[in-house]
């Protein structure tokens, strides 16, 4: 679904990346431990987060996730702000928690990026 | 390591400096892009250097981080001068943590670090003198 469809889903405000509405995401990722998105999630995907600083879109950064929604209403910073531009990384705000964001969007139609944690040692972070 | 002539970049990270964490990792993706190489490569080059980023600032004094670039591969190296690590073996398996809360408050801190970085590389080595600090190698094959 479209970055502007998930927007109007949530009753979400486009913090950044007015310009990139059009993009088209099929799947996401939900974790507040940047930890366990840089060993687990997928490029392209969404990063349902309730962490709003600046290792969050930096972890997004260096995995090409397609945008961050922060969840939970979270307080976002100017610094914040600025490292999303800088990165050109689109963020989305939005006062659902956790769980109703994923909910409503999984019942659109969104998916996860992955589905279970596998032991497989895969080197490709796909 | 790789000799100097395919040294690309050295970047310098300070312990404790934790608003910035990830910075070092974000400059050399940007570096990586406009040089023509796969993306799936640069993401875990990006990873790898973050992981190792985000555990210098945690655990140690100071250090830095050399790019090497090779026809054949990707050479991170990660140096730091610290308390290093005592036990090796442990601090690899997931799950391992010593991180205190101005690391979790960060979003890290959950003992995913080594063994992601280990994950994403071709080559992995680790080595430490207790005291001293930690010295990691990392190669990512093109
Ligand atoms: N450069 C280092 N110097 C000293 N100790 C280190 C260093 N890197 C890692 N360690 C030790 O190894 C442990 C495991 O590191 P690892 O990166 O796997 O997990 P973490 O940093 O605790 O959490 P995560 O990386 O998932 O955010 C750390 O908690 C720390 O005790
Ligand atoms: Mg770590």
């Amino acid at each position: 679904m479209k970055l502007s469809e998930i927007r109007d889903i949530l009753d979400a405000k486009v913090i950044v990346g007015e310009d990139k509405l059009d993009l088209e995401i099929t799947t996401a990722f939900g974790a507040d431990l940047m930890s366990d998105v840089l060993a687990f999630a997928r490029s392209g995907c969404l990063l349902i987060t309730g962490l709003s600083n600046p290792q969050s879109v930096r972890t997004a950064y260096a995995l090409d996730i397609a945008a961050i929604l922060v969840c939970r209403g979270k307080s976002l910073t100017d610094k914040f702000v600025e490292i999303s531009q800088e990165l050109n990384i689109p963020i989305l705000w939005t006062r659902y928690i956790m769980f109703e964001v994923c909910g409503m969007l999984y019942k659109e139609g969104l998916t996860g990026c992955v589905t279970q944690i596998q032991d497989s040692e895969d080197k490709q972070i796909a | 390591m790789p000799s100097d002539e395919y040294l690309q970049g050295i970047y310098y990270i300070q312990g404790r400096d934790f608003v910035d964490a990830g910075i070092v990792s974000s400059e050399i993706k940007k570096s990586l892009k406009d040089k023509g190489i796969p993306e799936s490569i640069i993401r875990r080059v990006a990873v790898i250097t973050f992981e190792a980023e985000v555990n210098m600032i945690s655990y140690s004094e100071q250090g830095t981080i050399q790019l090497f670039i090779e026809p054949d591969a990707i050479t991170i190296q990660a140096d730091d001068i610290g308390q290093g690590i005592e036990d090796i073996e442990l601090a690899q398996q997931e799950g391992y943590s010593t991180a205190d809360d101005s690391i979790r408050e960060l979003g890290f801190g959950a003992g995913m670090g080594l063994a992601n970085i280990k994950k994403y590389s071709d080559i992995f080595e680790i080595t430490s003198n207790p005291g001293d600090g930690a010295h990691l190698k990392s190669v990512v094959k093109l």
